[in-house]
């Protein structure tokens, strides 16, 4: 591993190859909000606050800090005003799931976000994933997906598999950055069984299918 | 068919072909791509055979279905050779007379012939046809001239040519020089220069390589890469090839749309045609180069076509955009150095072998070069596919080719790029199309739809739809594309629906500055185009549509309202008893009068009002005038 240098917000720092900008940008005390970003997981770049300007070869370009590996010469802006409306365009939007989630409202507080600008969607999730893929990466157990896609999209667990595995695990509760109880919320929904048909359920026994 | 093991053995082939062709034998092509299937192309084709043999003439004429001409709205096409005597919009029953007039007689049946609507001029030929006459077909002309199931048609055009001049005459880093010469930039829609990537992927380490055709194809209205693909697979398999050698790839795969079962299925009989021969797998023309391909069909989702999200499908996971770097050409399929085109440029690559770079690069503008194959469809005459040098004004292409906006209407806009192209004004039509040029228009070159929209499209609605297309196709896994996405799309869908508010329009510029800036992959970066182009030279719409209620293209449902004009009723009851809504009333010699509660906005009282009364007229913005009273509704 070479060492690098590359400058973030004036100051000169000295990273190794292969880090990320957020990686390096914490060796000097410099902090990048982020909120799908987990050092124990692989980066994702779900959330895209940690959105920083990276200036290599000439070009300027926005590039998501958690994922984006540092560069010889790299200069790095993280907290100019045009990311500074971004984050909060984004906290906002993010806030129209879930207006009381605490790093929310601290980073509300930070940009200045207004919770209130986007209508309200009665779902908790932001969709960071942590939950899903701490079950896939670090308990390799994959009890927990995505289903669907676009404004669709939301976390279920797979019954057949939760059922076997999450009563003495529920390590993905604590990580939820929007409400701890969001994954247990779905994890029940995923244990119940299945309703018949006649009460509003479905006869398929998939959790997540028509609704249930 | 034993293997063909070397360039010489590849010319004695040809030659075979071409002696046991006769160029003065009658010969009749029928244009049969997905489009002309869908009119009738099929039954056509089974009377010209009905027909041929009944007059006997089955052994002396030939018979070929061909790939997608580009004329879509004057399909099927049937071309008789040797004279290339063009005939549109044939018929099943157009074949007897073609068969007894054209190859009994020697007489042109006058009325398949095309004529032209605005001087009423006929053309018996393709080339004299204004459609044609202005495109420079180097890319899409050969599909008109082979069966796509016949390597021997290809080969008889000067199919694989190149490979065996890439294979023995070239190493690969010359045919990677010649792509770069010939500054070839990659049809899928940002245009980064086709022989710099393929250099990187070259100079990737790693032995295992892979070269990828992406055909998903997902704009709406645009169908590029079907047609090619469809109507002439050989030359994609051959520009893949030489990639791969150029590159160093072993395999490659071609991502084809499930949508696309002619594509596949005109492919795979390609494929095998190119193993039967040699000129797939093992020291393919004894060159010492091996390669070989499998065909993946996508499920048909528009992310997938976003050359991560592409990989990832192959890999048989969710389609979902990775970020980068790395880029593929680094770590791409399974984590090997990957290079992905796109079905056009693939087809360009043996033109600039054959030719050279130099005659490729002297088509085109300063920054792009070669043709490009565009997908002309909406309010347009002449739509269908159309291949044209890079820089040819957008009016040459939507009047001179297209033929202009129909019925007699104004031409309003075009969008180019798909849905995250942009609309361009009127009095942007003399911007020469390359890539760079539309980009400073705030719309882009995409992978080449345009659609041409008239006075009666709203704009603000155009942008709608196209929002609520890129929300439906996001894959929802980063937030300023799926909650961005989403949030404008119900701002855009409020102001269509006469409920936006003031501040709306900073609102929307705002959110689209964060999609812009902070999205993943280009599908979020560029989704805010529809909203930001059609702010940028139709903001008064949008204004219109907030400050006034009103749509001023008489489009909006929710903002307009039909009125029957007291004074021009004919109390005829055509718009009476067409009206599927029951919301007009009236009688005989009576005013009839719509009922704005029970309206449904469907249009068909305008279309069924005699046109010598045109009584019937949209209104928006402005209160629909009170009924005359029931006492002087009788008509004299």
């Amino acid at each position: 591993m070479s060492e690098i240098v590359l400058q973030i917000d004036g100051k000169e720092v000295k990273a190794q190859e292969g880090m990320t900008i957020v990686e390096a940008a914490n060796t000097v005390g410099i902090h990048i909000p982020t909120l799908c970003h987990h050092e124990k997981l692989e980066p994702y770049g779900a959330c895209r606050i940690c959105t920083v300007e990276a200036e290599s070869n000439g070009r300027k370009t926005l590039v998501a800090g958690c994922l984006y590996p540092v560069e010889n010469g790299m200069v790095v802006q993280t907290s100019t005003e045009k990311l500074y409306a971004i984050r909060k365009v984004l906290v906002e939007q993010m806030m129209a799931h879930a207006p009381d989630a605490p790093q929310l409202i601290e980073l509300a507080k930070e940009y200045g976000a207004d919770k209130d600008r986007f209508d309200k969607d009665p779902s908790f999730c932001i969709l960071c994933g942590l939950c899903v893929r701490y079950c896939a990466e670090v308990k390799k157990k994959n009890a927990i997906g995505y289903m669907d896609r676009g404004p669709r999209r939301e976390i279920s667990f797979i019954p057949e598999v939760a059922a076997k595995e999450c009563w003495d695990c529920k390590e993905c509760f604590p990580l939820c950055p929007t409400s701890a109880l969001q994954a247990a919320y779905v994890l029940t929904e995923a244990l119940l069984p299945a309703q018949p048909e006649e009460e509003g359920g479905c006869s398929c026994s998939a959790s997540g299918c028509c609704g249930g | 068919m034993p293997r063909i093991k070397s360039p010489a053995e590849l010319e004695a082939f040809r030659k075979a072909i071409l002696a046991k062709r006769d160029d003065k034998k009658p010969c009749i092509t029928l244009c049969s791509g997905s489009a002309c299937h869908a009119t009738g192309s099929e039954k056509v084709a089974d009377a010209i055979l009905a027909e041929l043999e009944s007059h006997g003439l089955k052994d002396q004429v030939d018979i070929r279905r061909t790939g997608c001409h580009g004329f879509c709205e004057q399909g099927p096409i049937v071309v008789v050779y040797p004279e290339g005597i063009s005939y549109l919009k044939v018929k099943p029953e157009d074949v007897c007379e073609i068969v007894s007039h054209t190859f009994k007689e020697k007489k042109l049946v006058e009325r398949l012939l095309y004529v032209d609507p605005n001087t009423g001029d006929k053309s018996s030929h393709e080339h004299d046809i204004p459609f044609y006459k202005n495109q420079q077909r180097l890319i899409l002309g050969l599909n008109t001239k082979i069966d796509p199931k016949s390597l021997e048609d290809y080969l008889a055009v000067g199919g694989y040519q190149a490979m065996a001049k890439a294979l023995l005459q070239m190493t690969p880093e010359e045919v990677i020089g010649e792509v770069k010469g010939a500054k070839l930039r990659g049809r899928g829609g940002a245009g980064f220069p086709s022989g710099t990537k393929w250099e990187f992927a070259r100079n990737a380490p790693g032995d295992q390589k892979y070269v990828v055709v992406n055909c998903d194809e997902g704009d709406p209205g645009a169908y590029m890469d079907r047609s090619l693909m469809e109507g002439n697979p050989f030359t994609v398999l051959e520009g893949l090839l030489i990639g791969a050698y150029a590159i160093g790839a072993s395999e490659g795969y071609i991502y084809v749309r499930q949508e696309y079962p002619l594509a596949v299925d005109n492919l795979t009989v390609a494929i095998k045609k190119a193993e039967e021969h040699g000129f797939l797998g093992k020291n393919i023309l004894g060159s010492g180069f091996d390669f070989t391909v499998k065909v993946h069909r996508g499920a048909g989702a528009f992310i997938c076509g976003e050359e991560t999200s592409l990989l990832q499908s192959l890999e048989g996971k969710p389609g979902e955009p990775k970020p980068r770097p790395p880029f593929p050409a680094v770590r791409g399929l399974w984590g090997k150095p990957t290079n992905i085109n796109n079905v056009e440029t693939w087809a360009n690559i043996p033109v600039i072998i054959n030719k050279g770079a130099d005659y490729f690069s002297s088509i085109g503008t300063e920054s792009s070069k070669g043709t490009k194959i565009f997908s002309l469809v909406g309010k347009v005459n002449n739509t269908g596919l159309v291949e044209v040098p890079m820089g040819m004004p957008l009016r040459d292409i939507i009047f001179k080719i297209g033929g202009g906006v129909p019925n007699g209407k104004k031409f309003k806009a075009v969008q180019t790029g798909g849905p995250s192209g942009g609309c361009i004004p009127e009095e942007y039509l003399d911007v020469k199309v390359d890539f760079d040029e539309l980009m400073k228009m705030g719309a882009m070159m995409g992978s080449g739809g345009m659609i041409v929209m008239d006075e009666d499209t709203c704009l603000v609605d155009i942008a709608r739809y196209f929002l609520e297309f890129l929300s439906d196709e996001s894959c929802g896994k980063c937030v300023p594309c799926r909650e961005g996405i989403r949030q404008m799309l119900k701002v855009m869908t409020a102001i269509t629906q006469g409920k936006g508010k003031e501040g709306d329009i900073e609102l929307l510029e705002n959110m689209a500055m964060a999609t812009q800036g902070a999205a993943l992959c280009a599908l979020g970066k560029t989704a805010p185009n529809p909203v930001l182009s059609t702010l940028k030279y139709f903001r008064h719409e949008y204004e219109a549509h907030i400050k006034e209620k009103r749509c001023p293209a008489l489009s909006c449902k929710e903002l307009i309202a039909f009125h029957i004009d007291p004074a021009k009723c004919k109390g005829c009851g055509s718009c009476l008893r067409k009206c599927p809504a029951t919301a007009i009333e009236g009688g005989k010699k009576t005013i009839h009068v719509i009922d704005q509660e029970k309206c449904t906005k469907c249009g068909t009282c305008i279309e069924a009002c005699p046109a010598a009364f045109h009584a019937i007229s949209k209104l928006s913005g402005v209160p629909v005038p009170e009924p005359p009273p029931q006492s002087a509704r009788a008509i004299a």
